[in-house]
């Protein structure tokens, strides 16, 4: 599967709190919760997000709250992949598990806002068109590989 | 809940659909927190997928001092590796200082493991942990202990006598500070808010500790004073040992066993500009309400004394 799209750049320690404030949860609904996804650490994100965009982080995107609201959140605003050096672990849990392709990748860093990217999510290779770099992301085994193909755990685990 | 009432026992293996999950660790359960989704499966299947962490062992000597406990030891080591210091890994606390930690700071001390990255954080179990499972749990417990020649990633030896109340400054947990050097630069943060309990802090030895420091004084003026006992049972110990005739004496509201205003629910949302010291574990940027309000965590202690002196001081 390959990705294309323009990247919105974020630092360390993006927590849940910010990705979908705790004041929205009261909804589970995804395309509600897109109305407020990163509102609390960049206002200007639900505007200036299009269909296939690219979140690129560096360390420990998504820590805290184990709420699941948070990747659905990102997922139904139309970003296509997240990126991050390193990921908290419920959040890395969550992402696939609920369908939301994420990427770990130590040059994440080197990625910048507005940068395009081209990635293969089998082989883990990113282009940076806008850089002309080439990074490697770590790859995921097998069993992780079948519930990101299935398009999640309820999927891969309704299909045993 | 789960401890209090017998239905996790040493050696369990748990997940929770609560990133707080980690603190049933303080029993010697293998214990950590997923998403609603991976709970789900796990009921439906009666499995669940780890990664086997690799593990920082925290060896711990000596005995806290006065008005210091086991929010100070797990906020200083926050302190020291960071808010991803111990990422997918196991946070092992052993050694001997472990016997002269309460259940109740080891609760504490699991329960914000997961503030530093940690997977788990783990207690040994011992006498302490013994004479607290006995009499409540409901099944056969298995005490596992770590092998003698386990390899570690990083090993962190800390002084328990050597702590003092720390106080975590917006807007992470790792933004640590001891009050001593609060006081000794004059600086004082005045605060419109205390909360004292959760999940973190919300144990009868908390209640005490705070009742203690807020018998006969009253808030100060403009301050807030939530009480917020962590279940039912305490709700009710602390009533019987009559620690809330000191709370509303004191000036303060006790609420129903509640996250409530830890994570901005209900009762205390701080409004905009507005400060607030909790015991509770996470301080992100509109965590308790506005995004442009302060979350400062702390032990009960130095919460109780804050809400007196209306600034963050320590007893």
């Amino acid at each position: 599967m390959t990705i294309q799209g323009n990247v919105h750049k974020y630092l360390d320690n993006v927590d849940t709190d910010v990705i979908i404030p705790a004041r929205y949860l009261n909804s589970s609904d995804p395309a509600e919760l897109a109305k407020h996804c990163m509102e609390d650490i960049d206002a200007d994100f639900v505007r200036n997000v299009r269909p296939g965009n690219i979140i690129v982080a560096r360390q420990n995107f998504g820590c805290g709250s184990s709420r699941e609201h948070a990747p659905l959140a990102i997922k139904a605003s139309g970003v296509s992949l997240v990126i991050a050096c390193s990921f908290a672990r419920i959040f890395f849990r969550n992402a696939l598990n609920i369908g939301l392709p994420i990427l770990e990748c130590p040059q994440a860093d080197e990625i910048r806002a507005g940068d395009e990217l081209t990635v293969d999510l089998d082989a883990g290779v990113i282009k940076n068109r806008t850089q002309g770099k080439e990074y490697k992301a770590e790859p995921f085994p097998p069993f992780l590989r079948n519930i990101i193909e299935k398009g999640g755990l309820m999927e891969a685990i309704a299909r045993k | 809940m789960l401890p209090e009432q017998g239905i996790v026992v040493p050696g369990d293996c748990v997940i929770g659909a609560d990133s707080h999950t980690c603190t049933y660790g303080a029993l010697g359960a293998f214990s950590t927190g997923v998403g609603s989704t991976d709970l789900a499966a796990g009921l439906a299947t009666g499995k669940a997928w780890f990664k086997v962490p690799s593990a920082i062992k925290i060896v711990l000597t000596g005995s806290f001092r006065a008005h210091v406990s086991g929010k100070d030891l797990i906020l200083y080591i926050i302190g020291k590796i960071g808010v991803d210091g111990a990422l997918y890994r196991s946070l092992e606390f052993t050694g001997p200082g472990v016997a002269n930690i309460s259940i109740d700071s080891r609760l504490a001390i699991a329960n914000m493991a997961i503030e530093c990255g940690a997977k788990n954080g783990i207690f040994p179990v011992d006498d302490v942990t013994l004479a607290y499972v006995e009499g409540r749990a409901q099944r056969e417990w298995k005490i596992f202990e770590a092998d003698e020649n386990a390899p570690y990633d990083e090993v962190i030896a800390i002084d328990l006598g050597q702590l003092r109340p720390i106080v975590a400054f917006p807007h992470l947990p790792e933004n640590t500070r001891t009050v001593d050097d609060l006081e000794a630069k004059g600086e004082k943060v005045f605060v419109d808010q205390v909360v004292i309990g959760s999940c973190t802090n919300g144990r009868i030895e908390d209640l005490r500790i705070a009742a203690k420091i807020l018998k006969g004084r009253h808030a100060a003026e403009g301050v807030r004073l939530i009480i917020i006992p962590a279940t039912q049972q305490i709700w009710l110990d602390a009533m019987h040992e009559g620690l809330f005739d000191i709370f509303m004496q004191a000036g303060g509201a006790v609420s129903t066993p509640t996250c409530g205003p830890c994570l901005g629910g209900h009762m205390g949302i701080l409004a905009k500009g507005e400060r607030a010291v909790a015991t509770t574990n996470r301080n992100f940027v509109g965590r308790m309400g506005h995004p442009e309000s302060e979350v400062y965590l702390s032990n009960p202690a130095v919460a109780a004394e804050t809400a007196v002196k209306g600034y963050i001081a320590q007893p």
